[in-house]
């Protein structure tokens, strides 16, 4: 076998701490970042648009909420809030300040500042609230946010639609357009942007996972007690989370916004987003960074890939409310035997695989 | 401030406070027994309502439709038990949450793919003759010279079913057999199992007694409003109802229904303005529940939290 995880000796505490010890992995992953940058770009546009980008922009938001759910123990259900958030700042820090000042990835930073704000606002219930109690503060969030930017016409720029389209300009951030003689409207250049800011923050996740905060967090969601009598100031811990988890999330509206769909619409963070978002963190694995990307594009492709089972079987012989409503029927079939099965989700199908491959071909 | 329109405003709310409360009822139910926030409430409404609809169009009469609708939710509520809710026994609660979140997404599916996602009316004076399903509202004033206000009879009539819903299941839970042994599970499953209380049959039970109060819940939502997808946001209307009351107490999700009812209607009338804008309804019930919770953490008639370590 080329992949063996014996051998590796540590000789010194920065060793201790890498995230990829083996060499092996280290060459998957430099591989990888390569495939990502250089060949994903360069498919075509459609795959970009419809499959890549989107999962990029979700599967951000699902680490996100894995902060706050997975780590935390915090059940959340305003995930659209906050991406609504997100995209709303973003889309303000860039019409109301001087290009100068302003540019496409500092605006996303900003605006996920604020959307942490809001979450934070919004977590200070859950100082006194636990459990399904606290989903009364998150949904308030939700429904809030929602109600906010539907009522002031101002954060759309009084645009009677309800939706407002991005103007190109708003792409080209540091001139990076001209130098490199690149569409950045494009998506090729959406997608390389998504990228770098979702590697950014799932490596700065990865390791709030194995610090001191990231302990605190899983001490707070494991006995919240307990957590206080160690010494952990468990109301600090919580907003921390809020805030973590809510920056990702506003992060995540922005891209996809402005990454994904190009333009501004409340429509897309109604309700069901958020479900589908807790959808992707349960069937990816609470608490797995991993996990949460894995859940992500699953949840997404499935229903495009059974509809297009559908049709391909069928030929179009049912409509499409049929195949909607099977695919609906499929998916929740499909949510229960998994949690039945294996309520860790993707990631704990993983672990048993590796596991299983280590011993392989002797089972104990 | 004119004060007959308070009044007014008051009953209209408490009116549709019992609307709220009839979801929470189910809601309330399986929380108590199994410590199972059960999502798919709303799809269950409108399963329910659904299957007793397409029946009475198809010149099936009103008490066998009814009767036929029941008998389904109390087969899917076994089912739920059995393949849903038993094999996730002992998981984690987050687990058991989106179980149902799955469930309601099944359902969902399934009931517009097996009957059709148009939008049905549902006219129940149709079938049944009683004056009080009549659309024509009471004038008060008729009875009362001073209070010039308008009660719809549908109003009373609902409230009227949720009164005598509350006062079978209030029979059922303390005089019946069942009834002690689901008041036995819902205080300690382990030692209501370690007295020779069948659990399953337990959660069977209370999955089909949802499902019925599902079908009486859902046809009073579809004849105020229509059976169609939006019944399912009848359980995001329930959510802070039950919050508020407290998820373990079916007096808990009365009050609740009530208050938040009134709670809306008030704030639409005296909050909108300041808010300076429309549909603060939307989102004005969570935002009582949560001022509330603040200071009663587990809700009005919850239980106490005892922490330990």
């Amino acid at each position: 076998m080329i992949y063996r995880e014996t051998g590796n000796f540590v000789t010194n505490y920065f060793k201790d701490r890498e995230i990829f010890p083996l060499k092996f992995d280290k060459i998957i992953v430099i591989l990888g970042l390569l495939v990502l940058y250089l060949y994903v770009p360069t498919t075509s546009e459609y795959t970009l648009s419809a499959h890549v980008v989107p999962i990029l922009a979700v599967g951000l938001a699902t680490v996100g909420l894995n902060i706050l759910t997975g780590l935390t123990g915090q059940l959340s259900l305003g995930t659209a809030g906050f991406m609504c958030v997100g995209a709303f700042s973003t889309y303000n820090l860039m019409l109301r300040i001087p290009e100068n000042f302003m540019s496409l990835p500092v605006a996303l930073l900003f605006s996920g500042i604020f959307a942490g704000l809001v979450g934070v606002i919004f977590g200070l219930p859950a100082i006194r609230i636990k459990g399904f109690y606290l989903l009364v503060s998150t949904l308030a969030a939700q429904y809030f946010v929602w109600w906010f930017f539907n009522s002031y016409a101002w954060f759309l720029n009084y645009e009677s639609s309800g939706v407002v389209a991005i103007p190109p300009k708003m792409y080209d951030y540091w001139g990076l357009g001209n130098l490199l003689g690149i569409d950045m409207q494009g998506y090729p250049a959406r997608y390389v942007l998504a990228l770098t800011v979702c590697l950014a923050l799932t490596y700065f996740a990865k390791n709030l996972l194995r610090s001191n905060t990231g302990r605190n967090f899983m001490s707070v969601r494991d006995r919240d007690i307990a957590a206080s009598v160690m010494g952990i100031s468990v109301p600090r811990t919580k907003l921390l989370a809020f805030f973590v988890s809510c920056f990702y999330c506003g992060v995540a509206g922005g891209l996809y916004s402005f990454c994904y769909i190009g333009n501004v619409d409340l429509m897309i963070y109604e309700i069901d987003r958020s479900f589908t978002i807790l959808f992707m963190l349960i069937i990816g694995g609470l608490g797995s960074i991993s996990g949460s990307w894995l859940g992500a594009i699953f949840v997404y492709e499935f229903p495009i890939v059974f509809t297009w089972i559908g049709d391909t079987i069928f030929q179009g012989a049912f409509n499409t409310a049929v195949v909607e409503n099977v695919s609906n029927m499929v998916y929740g079939i499909f949510i229960i035997a998994l949690l039945i099965r294996e309520p860790g989700g993707f990631a704990a199908l993983w672990a048993t695989t590796k596991q299983k491959l280590r011993m392989w071909p002797y089972p104990h | 401030m004119d004060w007959v329109y308070l009044i007014e405003v008051l009953v209209g709310g408490l009116m549709s406070g019992v609307m709220y409360s009839l979801v929470a009822i189910g809601f309330v139910l399986i929380y108590k027994s199994s410590g199972i926030f059960n999502f798919a409430q709303g799809t269950m409404l409108l399963f329910a309502s659904l299957t007793f609809v397409k029946m009475t169009e198809n010149g099936i009469d009103f008490w066998t439709s009814l009767f036929i609708a029941a008998g389904i939710m109390v087969i899917f509520g076994i089912a739920t038990e059995r393949y849903v809710i038993r094999p996730l026994a002992n998981q984690d609660l987050l687990a058991l949450f989106m179980a149902t979140v799955g469930l309601a997404t099944f359902q969902e599916g399934f009931s517009q793919f097996v009957w059709d996602s148009d939008v049905h009316g549902l006219q129940m004076s149709k079938f049944l003759d009683i004056g009080l399903l009549d659309p024509a509202p009471i004038f008060m004033s008729d009875h009362i010279p001073w209070l010039d206000i308008l009660i719809p009879k549908f109003d009373i009539f609902a409230s009227l079913v949720a009164g005598s819903l509350i006062v079978v299941l209030a029979f059922f839970f303390q005089k019946t057999k069942t009834g002690l042994s689901l008041r036995a599970v819902s205080d300690d499953h382990m030692a209501a199992m370690a007295v020779g209380i069948p659990l399953q049959t337990v959660w069977a039970v209370v999955w089909a007694v949802t499902g019925v109060i599902a079908l009486v819940a859902g046809l009073l939502w579809a004849e105020r409003v229509s059976v169609s997808f939006t019944l399912i946001e009848a359980v995001m209307k329930a959510l802070p109802v039950i919050l508020i009351g407290g998820l373990t107490s079916i007096p808990g999700a009365i009050v609740g229904g009530l208050v938040i009812g009134v709670g809306e209607k008030l704030g639409e009338i005296y909050l909108a303005d300041v808010f300076g804008g429309q549909g603060i309804e939307l989102w004005f019930a969570y935002f009582m529940a949560l001022i509330f919770l603040i200071f009663r953490p587990q809700g009005m008639f919850g239980e106490k939290l005892i922490e330990r370590v």
